[in-house]
């Protein structure tokens, strides 16, 4: 038994996107550059995966530059505008902002940017107004998530878009985490530029897109063969791109459902969860992604916890800094200003559309004795006991 | 299936060896790790042999850390129980990581933690029995009360519920 519910890692191809894409690695695997059939062939599915990635959040199918992922269209968004704009200097960002904005921007600054980092409150939100006091005459773009991976909480993009497009300052959004979760549209929500993802939305890995609204300029990280007009060279990755528009055509067609399912699921599992002793979620209690749900467990540590789930054959993830590749604990629970073991001792659970009732069930079931087996070793344990 | 950690350091973290206090404990040792956030508390019995040397008659740990923090602590108590002082002392962290089958690059540090729970233990012991603590001995505390300082800043809030 294994049960997988950790979705905002990442999340299995839906086996209709992998139909989608068998034919074209070894049927039609022609280069869409190609003017004979093969490559016409590769063509039009190209195009047909980006009106459907452009329908999701109500663009032109023309400002879709299809990329290697999040990763990727953060660092074309932000170098790439930067590097177009050199008059202007400043950058706003948040200070939970994904690795794939804050690391761009950090090395900005090396090379004589200057960035500010604007707090948020307990809940992870931004505040607007805060956004509108920080920008300046040399202001040259807010990047500001739409949802944030760790916590789910959910921005004020629309809010924070209409302050920068009224100061004639970009406005770039992270939605790798809310695209295909919840309705994004660009226009109404003042959006110039977006980075979406798609391995996040039952898609394949390897593929994401930048949404680059019209008349805006960009120096592209990479040069070449002038692919996806100009903005990323490199042979089109055609089969992972039919795979993303296959997604996002799938995501389009049942996000208010699942988005409606996963919300019930949540909240019971919030509420449910809750009742273990020393226990709090982190994040805003409504203003959150359908599928996330983060806690903290007083006196125990992320990775543990982590470990002695998946012994139970339940797959979950902790911003704990002992968790990964780092020691710092996660930024993000930081942010929300929690203590430093507080924030070791946080819990992600994020559902994807194909988790039930039984599967949250059985987590229900494990964690509260997994949690109290842990606070039997900890030496913090005394006034829990 | 492939895991950042080996099978042992699984064992130990599943079923972790001597964990739990010592009600009336010859020695203790407190130590956390300001940067992982790891808190170690080690207790100690201290009885003789019959060579009439000390020995480390019980040993019990309480950890609040990751999954190499509770298994470098439970290896720990394996490696010493029983044995003299003298040996527990020469006790290195490359021993402990080398019992547990290896530990991820960056959580080596978490050896080093057990290292230092015991020898805050050991020291403790020393002080509290009038008994001359070695010059290298002596050197370690040192070092690990200034680390400490650090980490108790982080972890005042815990701090309070500790008595």
């Amino acid at each position: 038994m294994t049960i997988y519910l950790d979705n905002a890692a990442t999340t299995a191809v839906d086996p209709r996107v992998l139909k989608a894409m068998q034919p074209y690695f070894s049927k039609h695997f022609g280069n869409a550059s190609s003017l004979h059939g093969f490559g016409q062939r590769a063509r039009a599915a190209l195009e047909d995966a980006r009106e459907k990635v452009a329908a999701l959040i109500d663009s032109k199918p023309e400002e879709i530059i299809f990329t290697s992922g999040g990763t990727e269209s953060n660092n074309l968004a932000i170098k790439g505008l930067a590097w177009a704009h050199p008059n202007k200097k400043h950058i706003i960002i948040s200070a939970i902002e994904h690795h794939a904005v804050m690391e761009p921007c950090e090395w900005l600054r090396k090379h004589g940017y200057d960035i500010t980092v604007l707090p948020v409150d307990s809940y992870g939100l931004v505040d607007p107004k805060a956004v509108e006091r920080a920008i300046r005459p040399d202001t040259l773009m807010v990047s500001i998530m739409h949802a944030n991976n760790e916590i789910g909480t959910i921005e004020p993009i629309e809010r924070i878009g209409a302050i920068c497009r009224a100061k004639d300052v970009f406005f770039h959004t992270d939605a790798v985490q809310s695209f295909g979760k919840i309705p994004i549209d660009v226009d109404a929500m003042h959006i110039d530029l977006l980075s979406a993802s798609s391995h996040k939305i039952h898609g394949p890995k390897g593929v994401g897109c930048l949404y680059v609204r019209k008349g805006i300029s960009l120096v592209p990280l990479a040069h070449g063969g002038g692919h996806e007009r100009g903005l990323r060279s490199g042979t089109e990755n055609v089969a992972g791109i039919v795979g993303f528009g296959e997604a996002a055509a799938i995501a389009k067609k049942e996000m208010a459902a699942d988005a409606k399912r996963l919300t019930a699921l949540r909240d019971r599992l919030i509420k449910e969860t809750l009742k273990i002793q020393d226990s709090w979620l982190n994040g805003h209690p409504r203003q959150r992604l359908p599928g996330n749900a983060n806690f903290g467990f007083r006196y125990i540590e992320g990775e543990a916890l982590v470990l002695q789930l998946d012994m139970h054959g339940i797959a979950v993830s902790t911003g704990s800094a002992c968790s990964s590749k780092s020691l710092e604990p996660s930024h993000v629970l930081l942010a929300l200003g929690l203590r430093h073991e507080e924030a070791h001792g946080s819990l992600r659970v994020s559902l994807g559309k194909f988790n039930t009732r039984a599967d949250i069930d059985a987590l229900l079931k494990v964690l509260p004795q997994t949690v109290e087996r842990l606070r039997e070793i900890s030496p913090f344990k005394r006034k829990y006991k | 299936m492939t895991h950042i950690y080996t099978k042992k350091v699984l064992a130990h973290f599943k079923h972790p060896h001597n964990m739990g206090r010592i009600a009336k404990p010859d020695g203790v040792g407190r130590v956390g790790n300001p940067k992982c956030g790891d808190v170690m508390w080690l207790y100690l019995k201290i009885g003789k042999n019959k060579q009439g040397k000390e020995i480390i008659k019980d040993v019990k740990f309480e950890t609040f850390g990751c999954v190499a923090a509770i298994a470098t602590s439970s290896m720990i108590t394996d490696l010493v129980k029983g044995k003299t002082i003298e040996y527990a002392l020469g006790v290195t962290k490359e021993k402990i990581v080398k019992g547990l089958g290896g530990l991820p690059p960056i959580k080596i540090h978490c050896s080093l933690l057990a290292t230092d729970a015991l020898h805050e233990a050991i020291y403790n012991y020393l002080k509290k029995q009038g008994l001359r603590v070695p010059a290298q001995l002596a050197k370690t505390h040192e070092r690990i009360v200034k680390e400490t300082k650090v980490a108790e800043r982080i972890g005042e809030h815990l701090g309070e519920h500790l008595h």
